[in-house]
């Protein structure tokens, strides 16, 4: 027999070391769900200060002296002969106007690379948009080259000896003068949401690949919703018990769990090689990412129609309703909020998907802006992933931008996708 | 005429016998209302004229829809044909590679024949003939088609037919076809990469893929030519994928079952509603995300501070990218976890506490040991979510093919050989290519045989407690 009180003293003892355990393990948890919640607040803010400077250009103004006789137009010349006329002469000229002291062969290569390769096109469509500036002298404000912009930025160190440095002293005392004249401003860069990609940093934008994402997004859901509707109906009110319906479900679960860059084998060999459709366009991409997302949405669409009370069901059959009728007109609007939700929900995956597009070859360099969804094309993911692996400095802020721009699409998605489940949500 | 004209058509000529359908119907309904009084009428079988209509326009629709697919798949194996025998015929030789004639025949420019030899405009003009006979064909055989429907059907209507039953049918078996798509793209799926898995294992043994130790897929255009070994072999991938996947489990199985206990037993019910929406955001963020901090930021840091310790630590390491994947997975695994901790009973919960065990002992000694054949289900499927995770590595990991299992050297993985030997423009029959495809089914099957164990134990384990 066991002497109750040994026993007693035994368990009191250890008790204290039990509870120590208990508050040990307890902290465990608590400290599991810190590191993730630390992780994202990382994540979100090592991106975001990333990104900030994206959103600022730097502008050189200079002024420009639109002679007509040395551009060889005038006021009433057609659009074809503007388009011909050299417009870097007008810049550099501006430059060496400002600038007179420069004259050895390199240090001009570093004047006239102080504003961007893009700064003649500015002031083409400058002029074509407006035609009465010509045989003015005016001031344009020009998109400067991305190393004034990384200097201005102080992404370069300006007191970093010259060796390591990237611009140089000569360049940077030009940046210094035309700091010194108030010719230098920083304003909001719509460039960034106005342009396609570029290879050069200071001109590169994401239009190109929102609209890329907006056409694939587009036939993903033309093409999933009304098959996965229409299969999580069948499934859950019309199949039968049988081996093939089993099979079917099955073969759903299992596509779920599937890589999603075996979607992209599947594209690849399917869709490009055999049926021979244009590759890096938003079509296959729509189809593929449909393909992908099509098991995400039947399994959602299946639980808000199981959500539905068996009751609504009954009551319309007991009214003299077909089961067709049953489920068209009573089930099926029931259930089209949370069906709704989860093609969201879908959709936000699919738009946030890399991999199978890859392997489709939406990867390619493409500046134009697609006008179609036959057209090549880029989605914003892929931009993020060619940007990433771009060797300039100036595409590191532009890729944090462009996540942004993303991770900005997909909390309005999910949002939408809350505030519809809270706006119908109902308690049968 | 263009396939979308055709279907534009079609559908037009659906409605237009929708409209018939329904008129017809409702006209005898009519006479009927007048002749027979009211008693009567209300006893009679009554079916909507409009579903007379839908019956009338599925029968101008789906047969014409059938015979426009079939001739889709078949009109250019006939053209092609017809071709061959008139190239035959006129005696133009093409010396066997018939393909790429025949391609650089259809990339000809019609406005532009200045500069091409006699032969290849004669050849030229004829596909152009052909095409035009098969589009003509296509479109007339459609549309005959169609109109004979349309009157077959608008005649066979009729009251008293089950229009309604007819109808609900078809709709059916539409049903049943949508659902049947899942099928089909696994079928897909399997076929596209089986067959070009086939013809690479034709080149190279199955043997020497599986068990060979060097990867190295460049292939040697040139005999001479230094480092085009052409090797395929794959253990050092799959070394390389299982231990990245190994670091990401390390670092999400603990955090997620941990974080999933603490929320379910111990946070209030306000932290908790908070906290959970806030842990599924990681499993929102696109995993190109993902790779960009694992690349940019997480990877120079483990290297610096494995530098500042005195280790040597690749810029590239496997520890990087499996940190980050890791992370990635946490709100898989805590999900997860937190649906088959919640299936316990509560009474095995309960008879636990009220034996006196603290909560920390119930958790370890009862809840988890109950639930662990679920748990251990929801780990094999977060295992296959990290192989077959294809942008954190293809951004954080190397390419270089190491046989090692040192997390701190760089690695690559099945998905990063995927994506490099498929982007960019390669013919598609080399052997590079291909090996691309044994990849994919190599990783089709791991992950399929993970997802169906997993789904089984979780299953089982469910039914358990139900």
């Amino acid at each position: 027999m066991i002497d109750k009180n040994t026993m007693t003293v035994k368990v009191e003892k250890s008790l204290k070391k039990r509870y120590l355990k208990e508050k040990i393990f307890k902290s465990m948890g608590f400290i599991s769900v810190a590191v993730a919640f630390l992780f994202l607040l990382m994540l979100i803010s090592d991106i975001t200060i990333k990104a900030l400077p994206a959103f600022v250009q730097t502008q050189i103004i200079l002024q420009v002296d639109l002679n007509e006789q040395d551009l060889g137009i005038t006021q009433q010349s057609s659009v074809d002969e503007i388009r011909q006329v050299d417009f870097r002469r007008v810049i550099r000229a501006a430059l060496k106007k400002q600038f007179p002291q420069v004259k050895k062969r390199k240090q001009k290569k570093d004047l006239y690379s102080l504003v961007s390769v893009g700064a003649e096109y500015q002031l083409r469509d400058l002029v074509l948009e407006n035609r009465e500036i010509l045989g003015t002298t005016l001031n344009v404000t020009f998109i400067a080259d991305d190393d004034v912009d990384a200097l201005i930025k102080g992404a370069i160190d300006r007191n970093d000896e010259e060796s390591g440095r990237r611009v140089k002293d000569f360049k940077l005392n030009l940046i210094e003068t035309l700091e010194k004249h108030g010719q230098i401003e920083k304003n909001f860069n719509w460039q960034f949401f106005s342009s396609g990609d570029s290879r050069e940093p200071e001109l590169a934008g994401i239009k190109g690949a929102v609209l890329g994402s907006l056409y694939t997004l587009l036939v993903t859901l033309l093409m999933t919703f009304p098959v996965a509707v229409s299969a999580a109906i069948y499934l859950e009110e019309f199949a039968p018990k049988n081996r093939m319906v089993d099979f079917i479900e099955i073969n759903i679960n299992n596509l779920a769990a599937v890589p999603s860059i075996v979607f992209g084998l599947l594209g690849l060999a399917v869709f490009i090689n055999f049926f021979e459709l244009p590759r890096s366009a938003p079509i296959v991409g729509g189809i593929v990412l449909s393909l992908m997302t099509l098991p995400t949405i039947i399994i959602a669409s299946r639980s808000a129609i199981k959500a539905v009370p068996p009751s609504l069901r009954e009551a319309a059959l007991g009214l003299g309703a077909s089961k067709m009728q049953t489920v068209f007109h009573h089930v099926f609007p029931a259930a089209l909020p949370g069906i709704l939700t989860g093609t969201i929900i879908g959709m936000a995956q699919a738009l946030g998907e890399t991999a199978p597009l890859l392997m489709i070859g939406m990867v390619a360099f493409i500046v134009d802006i697609p006008q179609s969804v036959t057209d090549p094309a880029t989605v914003l993911p892929i931009q993020v992933y060619l940007w990433a692996d771009s060797p300039e400095r100036g595409f590191l802020e532009k890729t944090s931008a462009a996540i942004l721009v993303l991770i900005a699409f997909l909390i309005t998605m999910n949002a939408i996708a809350i505030y519809l489940r809270k706006k119908f949500e109902k308690k049968w | 005429m263009t396939i979308s004209a055709i279907l534009f058509l079609l559908v037009l000529l659906s409605a237009f016998s929708y409209f018939m359908g329904r008129q017809k119907i409702h006209a005898v309904y009519q006479q009927q209302r007048q002749n027979v009084d009211t008693n009567v009428r209300s006893k009679a079988k009554f079916t909507l004229p409009k579903y007379f209509g839908y019956v009338a326009a599925l029968w101008s629709l789906v047969p014409a829809l059938i015979v426009l697919l079939v001739i889709e798949i078949i009109d250019e194996p006939i053209v092609t044909n017809q071709l061959t025998s008139y190239m035959v015929q006129s005696n133009i030789n093409v010396e066997n590679n018939f393909d790429l004639y025949l391609n650089e025949i259809q990339n000809l420019d019609a406005n532009n024949l200045a500069d091409v030899e006699p032969a290849k405009i004669k050849v030229f003009e004829k596909l152009n003939h052909l095409n035009k006979i098969a589009s003509t064909a296509k479109s007339v055989i459609v549309f005959a088609l169609a109109i004979l429907m349309t009157i077959f059907g608008l005649k066979k209507i009729a009251v008293g037919i089950p229009a309604r039953q007819y109808f609900e049918k078809a709709i059916e078996i539409i049903l049943l076809l949508a659902a049947s798509i899942a099928v089909l793209t696994t079928v897909g799926i399997v076929l596209s990469v089986l067959f070009e898995s086939i013809r690479f294992f034709g080149e190279i043994p199955v043997v020497d893929f599986m068990f060979g130790t060097q990867w190295s897929p460049q292939t040697a255009i040139r005999a001479d030519q230094v480092g085009s070994s052409a090797a395929f072999g794959a253990v050092p991938l799959f070394i390389g994928t299982m231990l990245i996947s190994f670091v990401a489990l390390l670092v999400a199985v603990p955090l997620g079952l941990m974080s999933a206990i603490f929320l379910s037993e111990y946070a209030s019910r306000g932290f908790r509603s908070f906290a959970k929406p806030v842990l599924e955001i990681l499993a929102g963020i696109p995993t190109v995300v993902y790779g960009f901090f694992a690349a940019l930021t997480v990877a120079p840091f483990i290297r610096d501070l494995g530098q500042s310790i005195g280790l040597s630590v690749a810029s590239e390491s496997a520890l990087a990218a499996g940190l980050v994947m890791g992370i990635m997975i946490i709100p898989f695994v805590s999900s997860l976890a937190d649906d088959v901790i919640s299936a316990v009973p509560q009474a095995m919960r309960e008879g636990s506490l009220g034996l006196g065990a603290t909560k920390s002992e119930t958790i370890v000694k009862v809840l988890i040991p109950a639930a662990l054949p679920g748990i251990v289900g929801g780990v094999l499927l977060a295992a296959s979510r990290a192989i077959g995770e294809t942008m954190i590595v293809v951004m954080a990991a190397g390419l270089a093919a190491n046989l090692t299992v040192n997390p701190l050297n760089a690695v690559t993985t099945v998905t990063v050989q995927i994506v490099t030997l498929l982007t960019g423009d390669q013919e598609f029959d080399s052997a590079k290519t291909l090996a691309a495809f044994a990849l994919g089914l190599m990783l089709f099957l791991t992950t399929l045989v993970l997802n169906i164990i997993a789904l089984h134990v979780v299953r089982k384990y469910r039914e358990q407690y139900d």
